[in-house]
């Protein structure tokens, strides 16, 4: 034993094992921090935290709906935009281009998953903002808005800032992480299956549609989910272009809230304890929202990139 | 009737190749329209003083961000001196010496740990430092960062130490080398190039964020001595000039938006060239 102790071997371990464990013990204290502080709003306010429309911090009156609703549209119209485009340029990356020209384009797409979101934030307001005004949201009202049943959602008033404005700053921001993790996705596809659909006459669009995506699918649900957990958590550039204001609008050009926006404006004026532990429970809403949808999409692209086929 | 249907099939593939052309292209025109922008706007409003002067009280114009700039280089010390070690130490337990299930869930702790929203991991930080001594500091910001590169940096350490290939271990065992002197004086140094590229991309993560910052170490219109007041930093700079209705203002924050940007981006250019480059020769 002593032996050992002096050849380090057992220290090494020992001390590699405690940092190692200290992560464990950082995101358990992490969960108990959020837990703990929340408690004075969970005891108040119950489930219905969850149900109740008001935030009124003058009567010290809270519910989370507007901002859960809020954080679920602008993910959902960012996803709506993101897995299309993302889909297809991994498509492009994986399937069509020359080895050379899709590691250029990959790499290229990494640096602008490492732009930093308060920069998105900035070209949001000065650049996505005005063409939503100006632009893209009259035409979306003077199109789309005349359909029956879509219609409610792109109705005046259209001020730029909004759920819309907020879903294409996300979609930009999130589209990165598709591409990349659907590409990767991609290229573990054995070449068989593609030259047995090429085989038996298939043109290359089919053999990738209907041979080359099934048998990935699980994977790129996994990109999927990952970028629906970022778009959830994204903070700065979704407070800079949503427009701050809790309310439930149908129509996606209103203005709105989310739960990351909120906590990141009102955070340091919360003065009362009721109001910041309010605040803290929305924190810990978002962390499980995360949490659980981070966990599944390590498990799909993990079951994917193991075994695939389509039948998984 | 079947060569219309074969006419179809080819068309069909010639359109949705080509707009999977398209979406890729479209993806990758937008950094370059981001650098084109920052680069028109934060170019015309970048001067000297930006990067000497302190900040100017509301409605005069001029002044700089100088105190930002160190106070993010400040933060970001803090990170590094908090962050790197234990991620450096863990990804060696995960690379080296970690037992089957328990690796795996330090693993899976670590990925979900690098998904918590940054916001999140703010109000962590607050409740840990900020609440007990009820103002914020330079510190508090430190240990926000702290957490977000510490996933980031396990991962990466550990994917470059299993990149050393067994026989080097094994030469340096079969000279009588125990474990620990093993990875010490071999291993270690092998992947060290690799290591330390993953330690600065994730500093160049952190370097960007803002949402953590917010209320850990806050913002100042003035120098921070020490490390136990509120900070200004770069993003949060950015943020607040961005809203805030002054021309002179939003003119300072598209500079501050072309600094932090490029810097970010250098980084990460230096960074991922030096990778693959590495990556190829060793596969050659």
């Amino acid at each position: 034993m002593i032996q050992r102790l002096r050849h380090g071997d057992e220290v090494a371990h020992l001390l590699t094992l405690t940092f190692a464990a200290g992560i464990l013990l950082l995101t358990s204290m992490l969960v108990y921090e959020l837990w703990v502080n929340s408690h004075l709003s969970r005891a108040k306010f119950g489930w219905l935290f969850f149900w109740t429309r008001t935030w009124d911090p003058i009567f010290d009156n809270f519910g989370a709906s507007p901002f859960i609703y809020g954080t679920l549209i602008t993910s959902i119209v960012s996803l709506m935009i993101a897995v299309p485009l993302g889909i297809a340029a991994a498509i492009f990356l994986a399937e069509l281009a020359p080895r050379k020209i899709s590691d250029s384009i990959s790499f290229l797409i990494d640096l602008l998953a490492a732009v930093p979101s308060v920069i998105y934030g900035l070209l949001g307001i000065f650049i996505v903002v005005p063409l939503m005004r100006t632009t893209i949201g009259p035409l979306l009202i003077n199109t789309l808005g005349h359909l029956p049943y879509i219609g409610r959602l792109f109705k005046p008033p259209n001020y730029g800032v909004g759920y819309f404005t907020a879903g294409i700053v996300l979609a930009i921001m999130v589209v990165p992480f598709i591409i990349s993790v659907s590409r990767e996705v991609l290229l573990t596809v054995p070449r068989d299956q593609r030259e047995a659909a090429l085989a038996l006459g298939a043109t290359r669009w089919e053999s990738t549609w209907q041979v080359v995506i099934p048998w990935a699918r699980t994977g790129i649900l996994g990109s999927i989910f990952l970028a629906l957990a970022r778009a959830l958590g994204e903070t700065m550039a979704v407070t800079m272009v949503i427009g701050n204001d809790p309310k439930i609008t149908a129509s996606l050009l209103a203005p709105g809230y989310t739960i990351a926006a909120v906590i990141a404006n009102e955070f340091t004026e919360a003065t009362g304890d009721l109001y910041l532990s309010a605040l803290i429970e929305l924190g810990l809403v978002l962390f499980l929202m995360t949490f659980i949808l981070n966990g599944l999409a390590r498990l799909l692209i993990v079951a994917t990139e193991r075994g695939g086929g389509p039948s998984s | 009737m079947i060569r219309l249907r074969l006419l179809w099939r080819k068309s069909l593939n010639a359109i949705m190749l080509s707009l999977t052309g398209v979406a890729a292209f479209a993806v990758v025109s937008v950094l370059f329209l981001i650098l084109g922008y920052l680069l028109l706007h934060g170019g015309k409003s970048l001067s000297w003083d930006f990067f000497t002067k302190l900040p100017k009280p509301v409605g005069e114009s001029g002044g700089g961000m100088a105190n930002a700039i160190l106070g993010s280089l400040k933060l970001l010390l803090l990170a590094a001196v908090m962050g790197l070690p234990v991620g450096l130490l863990a990804g060696v337990y995960l690379a080296e010496f970690g037992g089957k299930t328990f690796s795996f869930v330090i693993r899976y702790t670590t990925d979900l740990l690098n998904g918590v929203p940054s916001i999140v991991i703010g109000i962590f930080a607050y409740s840990l430092v900020v609440l007990p001594v009820k103002h914020f500091s330079t510190l508090a910001g430190g240990v926000a960062l702290a957490m977000m590169v510490i996933p980031i940096t396990v991962r990466s350490t550990e994917e470059f130490l299993r990149a050393v290939p067994g026989s080097l271990r094994e030469g340096a065992m079969a000279l009588g080398a125990s474990k620990w002197k093993t990875i010490a004086t071999v291993i270690l140094p092998a992947a060290s190039g690799g290591i330390m590229t993953g330690m600065l991309l994730a500093l160049a993560r952190v370097a960007g964020e803002t949402a953590p910052l917010l209320f850990t170490a806050f913002s100042n219109r003035f120098w921070s001595p020490g490390w136990g007041q509120p900070a200004a930093s770069l993003p949060v700079m950015i943020y607040t000039y961005a809203i805030a209705p002054y021309d002179d203002w939003h003119r300072q924050a598209w500079a501050a938006g072309l600094v932090l940007l490029m810097l970010v981006l250098l980084a990460n250019l230096g960074c991922r060239l030096a990778l693959n480059r590495r990556g190829s020769a060793r596969s050659a």
